[in-house]
């Protein structure tokens, strides 16, 4: 056992090359791990320091004479979580009927192209729903608008008249409904499907309806999942921007869903950000920033609901 | 052609867990060596080390020394990609290169590692290998086709024909027939025999017949219990390992008693 | 007796099995009551047909739900209720889907098939001429060609940025991290990332550029790339992730096992045998961004000729086209023909995204590798 033969055994003088290569891919794919964090970082901090003069503005230094930051980007806030929120009343129960349908209650050999189908309705782009909600939905919902405030004046929400163009915050919302039902719905079905037979089987041969099958097997197993199937449809909903910048007519907060008015944070910024300069880009980025935080905290809250039960329903 | 491995005092451990303890054994060249004993006692977690497969899973790392030929290869220094050219492996299931041809399979060790080499001898390589596989005749007319079209025997045949393209000094084989039915374990059984002609051959196998049948000496593992680590309990001449063991725990584990 | 029972099936025409269900006609029977029902409520207070059709299936859900307690019990009652409502949701999913693609047909297709409207962009389209075309009735001039150019340039744009550094790191995560901090980080980021409003990549590329190369110069078809790369990352980072775990590990240490290195391993083995599940999901995320407008409509601005620099000036593209097409008529007082122009784009872009999705379907079945060669 000399050292030469060990050289010439196992040290291929080729196979110096091939170990630098190694070294080498996996730094570059390493540095592109790094690209992303960096990336991260560079949006986290470029929309803290430009939004720093509009949080930090005291009176009279704000463009358009607003007393604080917050007195403009609060009801834009408010206006923001009522469209998203109302979004989700909407696509709720019809993308869980859906998903149910699709997992549970279709011929089995219609619930794949009835799967595409409803992927077809995500792969329609936004600013075409927004275009669909402006020059068809809206038109189409003026009628019940009337009826609403003829008949149902007294409730707050909808009180003081209606918009004759049917440019509304519910009319928006309608068209974010839309939108976030196929997200909220292929979440939903994932987790319908991986229900344990055993479980529904169990149900059925105790005699119980499909129903009872349903209520008693799938839904205690796909809870969890469709919580944070539903967080994942509003984190959408609330940074959904062309839907709403072209459906509503935007102005003051009302909390009315029929008339005209209201604004959300990503369409103001969509509308005004191209002309802005100044405090006023200051604004609307820092307006930005409150969007990013809230759809966080939005995000984080599903991923945390989906991780914590991830042992007992499988929907990770 | 064919080396000799020696283990001295080997220690395998996965993280803090020591899987293997105290192995110390000599395989011949140019001869069969079977691995038996029960599930988890170490035998397949041995043999990767003898190539530094096992180096793939996190946390694993040897203490002792595994000459080969009396180089360590586990000396400082050593890159685990030349042990592993010099000591092939045949795996449990057969598993050949899905978006590669018969052809493609065959040359995958010298291809993928960017070695250039004329069509000519491309061919000729991919013969003489196919041919010491025992698969040249059944496949010589399709060789571009996808090597995952073949039978489950054929597809550990070209996974072996694979191996000793790249020209190794050892063959190991973790349970190479386990996946297969009983007539294309004939077949592998034959060619094992006929590769001991060039090659260090050592196998893992639960199937004591085939140990029996195809190997010149035969090692048996075992565990004393779960958590403990894996050892070499007996190491001899087959037939002694079979009709007349020296160890309590191997004749009842040859005999059928556990295991 | 066998016989006996046979013919008293034959007699009866159902089994004791089958006693005590409603008769099969109920649901006819209900339907067609309920249309009339809704059709005579609708007639006092002003009949229109859509009204008409959601009064009907509202009418005939409930009474379908009492002709069965009353005919059955409850308990089937309230699963023959949540069939039908469950069907509905499924009808009314429908509704938008079919509404949205009637209009963009109906409107888009007479614009798209307007004489260069795929060749020709909005240089001299002023409001004069789209006043004339609608006052005499001639074809809608302009075209989408500057927005289709600016959506190519920044889509590809946004591809060559992504692809590499998405693959790179789902390499790193799949093949080379060992579940420690820092792909752990990496992985918990990606997340976060998916979750960033579009506009707020849009924003963030915006005021990068600004900084990097000052205002005003800052508006170009690059910043928009920044910006949907900012959004495709995640995706593709996600799905080649997921596709590169699949690749079976048997396939990795046959690799090793032949005295392969583990780069030549990763490109040469792992990659090829998940690479139509690799392109699809690329495909996938191109077909998502080609339709993002507000992150490209705050980076690129907007522009009525075609430009090709990415690196200079404002830049069109077909979602922002759409937009300003249908917010900001050419022709205020004719905004018939911006409408049908948005419309023909909104249709053309839908025909994109559409092939993109067929073609990553396509992909992913037609390069997968092959399971049987004999």
């Amino acid at each position: 056992m000399t050292t030469t033969t060990q050289q010439s055994a196992l040290h291929d003088p080729k196979s110096a090359g091939g170990r630098a290569g190694d070294k080498i891919f996996s730094g570059i794919a390493l540095t592109a791990g790094i690209v992303i964090l960096a990336i991260l970082a560079f949006v986290a901090l470029y929309l803290v320091v430009e939004s720093l003069p509009a949080l930090t503005a005291g009176e009279g230094e704000l463009t358009n004479g607003k007393t604080s930051f917050w007195s403009y980007v609060g009801p834009m806030m408010v206006g923001t979580l009522i469209a998203s929120g109302v979004a989700l009343l909407l696509a709720t129960p019809v993308a869980v009927g859906v998903a149910l349908f699709i997992s549970h209650y279709s011929p089995k050999h219609l619930s794949q192209p009835i799967g595409y189908v409803i992927d077809l309705l995500a792969a329609i782009p936004s600013v075409v729903y927004g275009a669909w909600g402006m020059t068809f939905l809206g038109p189409l919902l003026v009628p019940a608008y009337r009826w609403l405030s003829e008949n149902a004046g007294w409730i707050p929400i909808f009180a003081g008249g209606y918009s004759q163009t049917g440019r509304t915050l519910f009319t928006a919302s309608v068209v974010l409904a839309v939108m976030v039902l196929p997200i909220i719905t292929s979440m939903c079905r994932e987790i319908f499907v991986q229900t344990p037979k055993l479980h529904e089987e169990a149900a059925l041969a105790l005699g119980a309806t499909r129903w009872e099958m349903v209520k008693m097997a799938v839904f205690p197993f796909a809870r969890a999942g469709i919580v944070s199937a539903v967080m994942l449809g509003l984190g959408r909903a609330l940074g959904e921007t062309m839907a709403v910048a072209l459906v509503l007519s935007p102005g003051v907060l009302s909390a009315n869903l029929i008339s005209a008015g209201n604004q959300t944070i990503p369409a103001e910024i969509a509308l005004n950000f191209p002309e802005a300069f100044g405090m006023r880009q200051n604004e609307l980025i820092a307006a930005g920033l409150v969007l990013f935080v809230i759809t966080l905290v939005v995000n984080m809250i599903a991923r945390w609901i989906v991780s914590r039960h991830k042992e007992f329903s499988g929907a990770n | 052609m064919s080396k000799r491995i020696d283990a001295i005092d080997l220690n395998v451990y996965y993280g803090k867990f020591r899987a293997v303890a105290d192995v110390d054994i000599t395989i011949e060249p140019k001869s069969v060596t079977a691995f038996i004993g029960p599930s988890g006692c170490g035998k397949t977690t041995f043999l990767r080390t003898l190539n530094r497969m096992h180096e793939v899973l996190p946390g694993a790392h040897v203490e002792g020394k595994l000459l080969l030929d009396g180089d360590d290869i586990y000396a400082p220094g050593v890159d685990p990609v030349a042990v592993r050219s010099n000591v092939g492996m045949v795996f449990q299931r057969p598993n050949p290169f899905p978006t590669m041809t018969i052809r493609e399979n065959v040359l995958a060790g010298l291809k993928l590692n960017g070695q250039r080499i004329s069509k000519g001898d491309a061919d000729a390589v991919v013969e003489k290998s196919l041919r010491g596989a025992n698969l040249w005749q059944e496949v010589k007319d399709r060789l571009e086709k996808p090597g995952s079209g073949l039978s489950g025997g054929q597809q550990q045949r070209l996974c072996i024909a694979r191996t000793i393209a790249v020209e190794p000094e050892v063959i190991l084989m973790d349970e190479p027939c386990s996946a297969l039915d009983p007539i294309s374990t004939l077949a592998v059984e034959d060619l094992i025999s006929e590769l001991k002609e060039q090659y260090t051959v050592v196998i893992v196998t639960h199937n004591m017949q085939q140990a029996a049948r195809v190997s010149d000496k035969t090692a048996f593992f075992n565990i004393a219990g779960t958590g403990k680590p894996g050892k070499l309990i007996e190491y001899a001449e087959t037939s002694q390992i079979f009709n007349n063991p020296q160890e309590k725990s191997t004749e009842d584990y040859v005999s059928g008693r556990f295991g | 007796m066998t016989t006996n029972v046979k013919t008293d099936l034959e007699n009866k025409g159902r089994s004791r099995l089958t006693v005590g269900q409603k008769p099969r006609w109920t649901w006819a029977a209900c339907l067609a009551g309920s249309a009339v029902v809704a059709a005579a409520v609708l007639a006092l207070i002003g009949f229109n047909v859509a009204g008409w059709a959601v009064l009907t299936a509202v009418l005939y859900v409930a009474s379908m739900y009492v002709s069965t307690v009353v005919l059955e019990n409850r308990r089937k009652a309230t699963n023959g209720l949540w069939t039908n409502l469950v069907f509905g949701a499924f009808v009314i999913a429908l509704l938008p889907l079919v509404s949205v693609l009637w209009t963009v047909l109906s409107i888009g297709l007479p614009g798209l098939l307007a004489p260069g409207f795929l060749a020709s962009d909005m240089l001299g389209i002023t409001g004069a001429v789209d006043q004339q075309s609608v006052n005499e009735g001639t074809s809608v001039l302009g075209g989408v060609a500057h927005a289709l150019v600016g959506s190519l340039l920044i889509t590809i744009g946004a591809t060559v940025i992504s692809v590499p550094i998405g693959l790179l790191t789902s390499i790193y995560l799949v093949e080379y991290s060992r579940g420690g901090f820092f792909s752990k980080a990496i992985t918990f980021f990606v997340d976060v990332m998916t979750g960033i409003p579009s506009i707020v990549a849009g924003l963030f590329a915006a005021g990068l550029m600004m900084t990097l190369v000052g205002p005003g110069t800052n508006v170009m078809g690059f910043s928009a790339v920044l910006a949907l790369s900012v959004l495709m990352i995640p995706v593709v980072v996600r799905s080649t992730e997921e596709m590169l775990r699949v690749v079976p590990n048997e396939l990795r240490e046959a690799s090793y096992a032949l005295g392969v290195r583990k780069w030549r391993t990763i490109l040469r083995v792992v990659i090829p045998t998940s690479i139509s599940g690799i392109a699809s999901g690329v495909t996938l995320a191109i077909a998502r961004v080609i339709g993002e407008t507000a992150p490209i409509l705050v980076t690129a601005g907007v522009a009525i000729q075609t430009n090709w620099n990415l690196f200079q000036d404002w830049m069109m593209s077909l979602p922002v086209y759409i937009y300003r097409q249908m917010m900001f008529p050419t022709a205020p007082s004719a905004p018939d023909a911006s409408e049908q122009r948005a419309w023909a784009a909104a249709l053309v872009l839908i025909i994109i995204v559409m092939l993109l999705n067929l073609l990553a379907r396509f992909i992913a079945k037609a390069f997968a590798p092959k399971k049987s060669g004999r």
